[in-house]
């Protein structure tokens, strides 16, 4: 049975729980305050108090401090602190009561509505969603107006007018829910709908019951003092905290005190339960957790001390050395990129294989410094761009360079376009970023564009948005953009993977062309040995960080040296030839938090033996420009002579 | 686009019906008597007699509904007993008051709101998101009608900056200025609490943006931090924190009845305080209805301007 993980968490983790809670010192502040707040409400009737209701005419209005009355007195020359210690009971005891009533009404028909789904709940939902149509304290008022005033009928008013929150949350939660095996287990073990809804369903919406509560029992406080406030809610001589607050507005202008100090309650008491109800959301909700969404910076962070460069005439495109990325996340350190050396010519076309999370798109982002920040971090090696530091440049001199020397094309076009601009506009954005043309003169230039990657009727798909286009039509834009300005490198990360196969091989048919009428070399990354082997004369293999194996791409092809490499291209589908097994390998990729001593893929290897894992192994050459990272490749006749 | 609109409008009819169900409903529901109830404890039987008929209330109630329906289409809301005039002019006239209130107040909370969740974003785990995450938790922990108190201490009895109440300008007298300095105050203290909300949503609604593939897209262009901030990024934010612009229209909306009443400000608000105090139900009726008729077409602005900055919602 499977159970969601929150409810995991709830059901068994609960002195953990109460550690990570405490762990939030914001959260402890509330929970702290809250509980004094808590504790004073409950032992009213045994502290040492004034009675809260004996007024004493000739005490009328005393100042804060004075003898026998530590906050003064009011109107009636009643006990300021007694009646704030009485009040903040009724307050407690009615937003509490609101909040249980509305979450238990709430709650129930959010569970009913998803289970039963179909009309059931297209009719509970309809009447949710008219209650919403109300502005919420008006609702409460016309409840209060229909019943009354009376804390009672404020208490039920605040209460109705927040069932709509639970119930809309539950739902959502117990749709999902509903549709899961361990339901369908239940139904088909014989469970009736009841014994499913409250013995299945139940316990994981729990976490969503708890927060839905934090987060509104604030409000309800707040609420429920506002109506007493206006004279709707606690009628005299019964007193809370909003009662007070409206019987002392009529004294501001002569003693404030005797409104200040209740709102001075209200706030305390309304800001411990945000702060609680802020840590319990987080912590039984990882989405909504605010440290978790963390904003990557314009540039990934270099820490290491980059070694100078000295000019020299006859550097290459791009050379990148002993390149090292990692992600920092809590304690745990990812070494997504660990030593890469790549160098790509003037015209030349590398591809960069390996299985999803070998480090090959961290790679290529580090190059732009577009790997996000935190939580990765460039940490060794260096990038060269025709000789020029791309890793000492500064900020403005990478952005300069980026889209106008280097451009990328990345994987799921969707995703990678802007869903709210034209694609001509984000088109001409990506020119007039580089050259100094007028808006007129780059829409022209973007139509040129889109006519070279084959675009039928360029001027009026200018106007599409991405959402409008075919998969192969937003790619064929992606590469339109990344044409844009002369570029020396394109960085092509997996620009096929997201399309069918007929699109497939119409991209890769473009590229081509592409490349023999401009001069651009391209770092082309890919799954696919069969793509990367249509488009590239050289290709490097990347396992858990590493380059394993590199050399011209139709020698590997024929005769893999890195087990690895062949049980990659043993994946490949061959045309023609449908009866050939297509093995998928077997194991995992190992884990980039703890890589093991040695041959990272020794654990998957067939040829592996003793000294695969304990010995560091390096990148050696073989005949014929090959490089290999294997102490027993399947090439050793050849050697490295 | 007038596709959509009409699709929208279309939409509207059944949550109107609804709207209206409720608040005919409000009458009948009223344990006891309604006429008694609405005409109070002094009301002469033939009084009492009189409203019955008046009101349809000897029929059954989706007859009652049809003509109440009818006569609300017709523009007659009934008369106040307490005001001694008709309901509609009344809730109308306090209903302006309340729409400049409310309206400056949606106004400023929502280009507050996103400034601070936009800085807060951007300048995440910085001493400013550090201070304005504070400030909205503080804020949002306010109880509105005690804030007014304050700031009534502070700007209107000791240092008589701003006037603590008598908002009489829009019935004639005052000009523009005295508006705006009567406005001011209560303004300030109804924003604050969606000041924060929106704030925080803004704040999530960036931090979420900024982690697309389009914002790497507009980085690996060579675009300004400046640009995908304020262009590529706080576009798509937008599209999200909209909806809740316009369900904090609704919180303001209901939050003027506080205000209202802390600065006595002339509107729908303490209009209603003082109905219901005074059991004038027909009064009640109308401003309730009037101002959620309101709240309904303001979220529908909000959901068409959510679909004219985000072109995948129009269909």
């Amino acid at each position: 049975m499977s159970r969601t993980a929150t409810a995991n968490g709830l059901a068994h983790g609960r002195p953990g729980l109460w550690r990570l809670l405490l762990n939030n010192r914001l959260a402890t502040l509330g929970l702290v305050l809250l509980l004094l707040i808590l504790l004073l409400a409950l032992a009213a009737p045994g502290l040492p108090l004034a009675d809260p209701d004996l007024t004493a005419p000739v005490d009328r209005l005393l100042p804060p401090l004075s003898p026998g009355h530590p906050l003064g007195t009011d109107a009636l020359g009643r006990d300021l602190l007694a009646r704030l210690v009485w009040g903040t009971r009724v307050s407690l005891a009615v937003g509490i009561s609101a909040t249980l009533i509305a979450a238990l009404v709430g709650s129930l028909v959010g569970l009913v509505a998803g289970y039963a789904g179909g009309r059931v709940d297209m009719l509970l939902m309809r009447a949710i969603d008219t209650v919403m149509a109300f502005p919420y304290i008006l609702l409460a008022l016309v409840i209060v107006a229909v019943l009354g005033p009376g804390l009672l009928n404020a208490l039920y008013a605040i209460a109705i007018v927040n069932i709509p929150f639970f119930a809309r949350n539950i739902r959502g939660i117990t749709l999902g829910l509903s549709r899961r095996e361990f339901v369908d287990a239940a139904r088909l073990s014989g469970q009736s709908g009841r014994q499913i809804l409250f013995g299945e369903i139940l316990p994981n919406v729990l976490p969503v019951i708890i927060i839905t509560i934090s987060t509104t029992v604030g409000w309800m406080i707040l609420e429920t003092a506002g109506l007493s406030f206006l004279g709707l809610g606690a009628q005299p001589p019964q007193a809370d905290l909003g009662s007070m607050l409206g019987e002392g507005r009529k004294l501001l202008f002569t003693t404030p005190h005797v409104s200040i100090i209740p709102g001075v309650m209200i706030f305390v008491l309304v800001m411990s339960v945000n702060l609680l109800g802020d840590g319990v959301r987080d912590l039984l909700d990882p989405r909504l957790k605010s440290g978790a969404l963390t904003r990557p910076v314009a540039r990934t962070a270099i820490t290491h001390q980059v070694p100078a460069v000295t000019a020299s005439a006859a550097a290459p495109r791009l050379d990148v050395r002993g390149l090292k990325t990692e992600f920092h996340m809590g304690r745990q350190i990812h070494r997504a990129v660990g030593g890469v050396d790549l160098r790509l010519d003037e015209g030349e076309c590398l591809g960069l294989v390996g299985e999803s999370g070998s480090g090959k798109s961290v790679t290529a982002l580090s190059i732009m410094g577009l790997v996000p920040t935190p939580p990765g971090r460039i940490v060794a090696g260096s990038a060269r761009l025709q000789g020029e530091e791309l890793f000492l440049a500064s900020d403005a001199r990478i952005r300069q360079l980026r889209g106008a020397a280097v451009s990328h094309v990345f994987q799921d076009p969707l995703a990678t376009l802007h869903p709210l601009y034209r694609v001509g506009e984000q088109l001409v954005e990506a020119i007039r970023a580089h050259q100094p043309l007028s808006r007129r003169q780059a829409e022209e230039r973007a139509e040129r564009l889109l006519k070279q990657v084959r675009i039928a009727n360029p001027r009026r798909r200018m106007h599409a948005f991405p959402h409008q286009l075919s998969g192969g039509m937003r790619q064929r834009i992606c590469i339109a953009m990344a044409l844009a300005n002369e570029v020396k490198v394109m960085i092509a990360d997996e620009p096929t993977t997201a399309l069918d196969v007929t699109v497939q091989a119409q991209i890769l048919a473009l590229l081509r062309q592409l490349r023999q009428a401009r001069d651009a070399a391209i770092l082309f990354i890919s799954h696919d040995f069969s793509v990367v082997s249509a488009l590239c004369e050289r290709v490097a293999v990347m396992y858990a960080g590493k380059i394993v194996e590199s050399g011209r791409t139709d020698a590997i092809l024929s005769a893999p040296a890195h087990p690895y490499s062949q049980l990659l291209l043993q994946c490949v589908p061959v045309l023609g030839d449908p009866g050939r097994r297509l093995a998928a390998i077997p194991g995992q990729p190992p884990r980039l938090h703890a890589l093991p001593t040695g041959c990272a893929f020794a654990p998957r290897c067939p040829r592996a033996e003793a000294d695969c894992r304990h010995l560091s192994i390096a990148l050696r050459p073989l005949a014929g420009g090959r490089w290999v990272r294997c102490l027993h490749p399947l090439l050793e006749e050849h050697g490295s002579a | 686009m007038p596709a959509y609109i009409a699709k929208r409008l279309l939409a509207l009819i059944p949550v109107l019906f609804g709207l209206s169900v409720i608040v005919f409903l409000m009458m009948a529901l009223i344990p006891g008597d309604p006429a008694s109830a609405i005409l109070g404890s002094y009301a002469t039987p033939e009084n009492v007699a009189r409203l019955n008929r008046d009101l349809g209330l000897d029929r059954s109630l989706p007859e009652q509904y049809l003509i109440w329906l009818g006569n609300l289409f017709e523009g007659d809301l009934g008369r106040s007993y307490s005001l001694n005039r008709p309901v509609l002019d009344e809730v109308l006239e306090r209903f302006s008051a309340t729409l400049i209130l409310a309206g400056s107040a949606l106004l400023l909370c929502s280009l507050l709101g996103l400034l601070a969740g936009v800085v807060s974003a951007v300048r995440q785990y910085g001493w400013a998101d550090k201070l304005i995450t504070l400030l909205v938790l503080v804020g949002i922990s306010t109880p509105s009608f005690w804030l007014g108190l304050l700031l009534i201490l502070l700007f209107a009895v000791n240092s008589q900056w701003f006037p603590a109440s008598g908002m009489y300008a829009i019935y004639g007298g005052g000009d523009l200025a005295d508006l705006l300095h009567h406005l001011f105050l209560p303004m300030l203290t109804l924003s604050v609490v969606a000041t924060g909300v929106i704030a925080r949503l803004t704040r999530t609604a960036m931090l979420e943006v900024l982690r697309q593939d389009y914002i790497r897209t507009a980085r690996a262009k060579g675009l300004s931090e400046r640009r995908v901030i304020y262009h590529h990024a706080f576009r798509v934010a937008l599209v999200s924190v909209i909806p809740v612009i316009g369900i904090q229209a609704g919180f303001v909306m209901g939050g003027a009845v506080y205000i209202e009443t802390v600065f006595q400000w002339p509107g729908i608000g303490s209009m209603l305080v003082q109905a219901i105090s005074s059991r004038d139900l027909l009064l009640v009726q109308g401003g309730v209805l009037l101002v959620t008729v309101a709240y309904v077409l303001i979220n529908l602005l909000a959901d068409l301007a959510q679909s004219l900055i985000d072109p995948r919602l129009r269909r």
